[in-house]
């Protein structure tokens, strides 16, 4: 299997401080990848880099071909949805209208997949015109991944989906992701700081320190991983 | 804020609650207070009601120029000092069509056309260019602008009256010992129905959602696919197309044309779209309609307010919101879509 | 803006001399217009400590222009009050004026202070047409004295070399600082003990100072004449735009917006075609369209690039 995404020493900066020194990674297609590391170690720049909503020098190869300069709106048009920091929800607008936008680039309105996307989530029927930004964290969260579902991407960027979200709602997000990838066939990549349950759900992982990718492999060597172990997961 | 934490509540209630909530704010409570006034006030004297009409008519064309001015600045933070100059040279446009031989209605799409084209040549060529450098630089290119236009209008057309046929005629009717002209009609009506276009193509439309994001939150659309810049020039292309129906709505009302057509109306768009609050579309409605009445009510009974004085007054107006309710009436988040 | 540079003071000393001798060669018409410069020179001098130093945007200078203008002119009218008396006093009464309307602008910043000021420009010729029997109307106000070209460009350019020298040192010290903080960042302004309210009035009084200044020269120069339209919103844009073209926030470039406000209407009414009052509009705002695209810095920035390769090379 050929590798969907591929980072090769990408850098990037914010300004007169440089956040990546030169990563690089591979995610193969079908699979999850969890991006790990502490705080400021560049996980969500990674993100930004493939979008290319942050400044980047290096290649990002999407499906064998660089990304080059194209923007972010190109960027998302060739299949990668990007769930990023904050949700990247419409607050002011509907729920409706929030799944109506990840249908944006074809042809045509919401449709068939409006059927497919509530079958992920069924409670996004009776909110159909609530606004969004009255919905709970979680809630949103989960809108926000609707939505990127909806673009029906090859690839989905996930900037910490289980932020400030209770235990039981990190579990039932996960779960949708994990079907997501087994029904729909669709790559993950995930950036977590909650290795735990990111080591759970992927199938590999690459530790991030100070832009650099530490540590890459399976979750199971990772999670046997001293270092990781004592630095991540706390054992 | 006001949002109403409708989640917790169950069923029809919440849903009762949730409609109601909106009304029983200060501010709306405070436009309806006007509404009965007004009513009231137009039942009891003829000329308060014939003051009341020519306001709504005058304040339609405020609030569809306060609405240009308004949809620009809620998508990119500029306020366009040239939209007056724009909707003014538009006028020409479609003067120049009739004289040419166009009946009234098509000189009026088909200016309508030009200006959307004019509209978003100007967010591509002047303002692109130097829309995320500072604000003065802005409004120095929108300043330039606006004397651009008056010059290659005076050029073009020499700045003599012209004059341009009414569209909607001279009758008057009556109502009950009030007079009411066709052209207060006609205006009115005419303002309103393009607003309401422009409101039908926002909320469900395609292109209209992904204006609405691009304006709500750029950098959250580019990540779904809208392409903002391109919305960005669309915006102001539809703004200009706003601007055209009011440069053409005042028009009549003055029954001639000259460069210095739009210069108050700018002024009296800038109060509606302060008093409405710059970031609320239906504000720049509301504020323009209240506007008109105002003025020419306050013209009417305060006598120390001359015809000299309405210009000054709108920007008391102006001053006094500003000062005391910077973000408008309307101007608070937006608990329910527009 | 400590000591100025070498380069600059022999600059200011050339304009000066070319000042001193001008009258000498030009005839009455051409002295009338070198005195319109200064008379521009000196408001956009005002104009920029508002809007180039101090970060506030007015486009309603032509406002204070007017009351300088009107003071000069109701004084010599009902007073025969000596002329640079009046302009003194237009001074002060423009400063106060200035003072009190910056009080409720401390509430507006970045666009919406451009929009008060630019309503606010447009309301003044109402109200003076308001009240015409003080103020004399669509008629205007005629001075009862009224002064040659010579004269003019004297008084003209002494008060604009006066204003600038006056304006440097302000701007050179801590008025001039605290200034150029407030337009940097309030807020890191305020938490290194600039006392916004303060200095931004300041600015305000100074700047409105300035402009009554420029308006009573600007009645002579129209002999003695003050009226409602000579004083209509396009003079406030003309002076912003002149003020940016000359660069905002630097001293230097003035002299360059004071020629191209002063000058164009008379050097585009002598080109072909352009010839009419409209081309002339034509020109300016395509200028000053140019001007902000290409070379954002105005002329100011232009010298200061220039400068500063030549000294890096």
């Amino acid at each position: 299997m050929t590798a969907l995404l591929e980072l090769q020493s990408v850098e990037a900066r914010y300004g007169p401080v440089q956040a990546l020194h030169g990563v690089s990674l591979a995610v193969e297609e079908g699979s999850i990848a969890a991006v790990l590391g502490a705080n400021g170690a560049g996980k969500t720049t990674t993100l930004r880099a493939i979008s290319n909503t942050v400044r980047r020098t290096g290649d990002v190869l999407f499906a064998g071909s660089p990304l080059g300069r194209r923007g972010p709106e190109a960027i998302a048009r060739l299949g990668i949805a990007h769930v990023p920091e904050g949700r990247g929800t419409f607050a002011e607008l509907t729920v409706w209208e929030n799944l109506r936008l990840g249908a944006y680039t074809r042809p045509g309105s919401l449709g068939a997949d409006a059927e497919r996307v509530l079958s992920y989530f069924p409670w996004l029927e009776d909110r159909r015109h609530q606004q969004a930004g009255t919905l709970s964290g979680g809630e949103q969260q989960m809108l926000a991944l609707a939505r990127a579902f909806v673009q029906r991407p090859r690839l989905l960027l996930l900037d910490e989906p289980s932020l400030g979200l209770a235990p039981v709602l990190v579990t039932e997000i996960f779960r949708i992701i994990r079907e997501l990838n087994q029904r729909e066939g669709l790559t993950v990549l995930v950036v977590e700081q909650n290795a735990h349950i990111a080591l759970q759900l992927a199938h590999t992982a690459h530790v991030l320190e100070v832009g650099r990718v530490a540590l890459s492999g399976s979750s199971a060597e990772l999670r046997r991983h001293e270092a990781v172990r004592r630095s991540y997961l706390g054992y | 804020m006001a949002t109403v934490q409708t989640r917790d509540q169950p069923g029809p209630g919440r849903d009762l609650l949730a409609v109601l909530a909106p009304l029983l704010r200060p501010v709306s409570l405070l436009l309806i207070a006007a509404a009965v006034f007004l009513i009231v006030g137009s039942l009891t004297s003829e000329i308060f009601a014939q003051q009341t009409v020519a306001g709504l008519a005058q304040g339609a064309v405020f609030g569809s120029l306060a609405l240009a001015l308004v949809l620009i600045y809620r998508a990119t933070e500029v306020i366009n000092f040239a939209q007056g100059e724009m909707a003014m040279a538009t006028t020409y446009v479609a003067y120049q069509l009739i004289q040419w031989g166009l009946g009234y209605w098509e000189a009026f799409f088909a200016t309508l056309a030009f200006a959307f084209v004019f509209g978003t040549l100007v967010q591509l060529l002047l303002i692109r260019p130097v829309q995320h450098r500072s604000t003065i630089a802005v409004v120095i290119v929108t300043v330039g602008l606006f004397v651009l236009i008056d010059g290659v209008v005076g050029w073009i057309w020499g700045a003599d009256i012209k004059f341009m046929p009414s569209p909607f005629g001279q009758q008057v009717y009556h109502l009950g010992g009030v007079a009411i002209s066709r052209q207060d009609i006609g205006t009115f009506l005419v303002t309103i129905l393009s607003v309401i276009a422009l409101w039908l193509l926002f909320q469900f439309t395609k292109l209209g959602l992904g204006m609405r994001a691009a304006a709500l939150r750029p950098a959250s659309a580019r990540l779904v696919g809208v392409r903002v810049d391109r919305m960005l020039a669309l915006g102001w292309g539809l703004a200009a197309v706003l601007g055209a129906v009011a440069g053409l709505m005042t028009e009549p009302s003055q029954f001639v044309l000259q460069p210095t057509l739009m210069q108050p109306v700018l002024i009296y768009a800038f109060a509606a779209a302060v008093l409405g609050g710059l970031e609320s579309p239906a504000g720049a409605m509301v504020g323009g309609l209240a506007l008109g009445v105002f003025l020419n009510l306050v013209g009417q009974y305060v006598h120390f307010v001359t015809a000299e004085l309405r210009l000054p007054f709108a920007f008391f107006v102006l001053l006094v919101v500003l000062l005391i309710k910077p973000s408008g009436l309307f101007g608070r988040p937006r608990v329910r879509k527009v | 803006m400590s000591r100025p540079s070498v380069p600059a003071l022999v600059a200011a000393a050339v304009v000066a001399v070319v000042v001193a001798v001008l009258p000498f060669a030009l005839s009455g018409y051409h002295q009338g217009l070198a005195a319109l410069v200064g008379i521009y020179f000196i408001a956009i001098i005002g104009l920029n400590i508002l809007t180039g130093y101090s970060g506030q945007i007015s486009i309603g200078h032509g406002a204070f222009m007017a009351v300088g203008g009107y003071t000069t002119a109701i004084m010599s009218r009902d007073h025969h009050t000596n002329l640079v008396l009046t302009m003194l006093m237009a001074f002060a009464i423009c400063f106060a004026l200035g003072f009190v309307l910056g009080l409720p602008a401390l509430r507006f910043s970045g666009v919406y202070l451009a929009l008060v000021t630019f309503a606010f420009a447009v309301s003044v010729p109402q109200i003076v047409l308001k009240f015409s029997t003080f103020l004399g109307g669509s008629g205007g106000v005629q001075t009862t004295q009224t002064v040659s070209h010579v004269w003019l460009f004297a008084v003209t350019w002494a008060a604009a070399a006066i204003l600038f020298v006056l304006a440097w040192l302000i701007l050179r010290g801590r008025t001039g600082r605290a200034f150029r903080a407030i337009r940097d960042s309030e807020v890191a302004a305020t938490s290194s003990g600039v006392e916004l309210p303060i200095y931004k009035t300041l600015a305000f009084g100074i700047s409105a100072a300035y402009a009554g200044v420029a308006g009573s020269l600007y009645v002579l120069a129209t002999n003695g004449f003050a009226q409602p339209n000579e004083f209509g919103v396009i003079l406030s844009l003309q002076l912003l735009v002149g003020a940016a073209v000359a660069g905002l926030g630097s001293l230097w470039g003035v002299i360059v917006g004071a020629v191209f406000i002063g000058l164009l209407p008379t050097v585009s009414s002598d080109v072909p075609v352009i010839g009419s009052e409209h081309g002339q509009d034509v020109v300016f705002g395509l200028i000053v369209i140019i001007v902000i695209l290409l070379i954002p810095t105005g002329f100011a920035g232009l010298l200061a690039r220039l400068t500063r390769a030549r000294a890096g090379a």
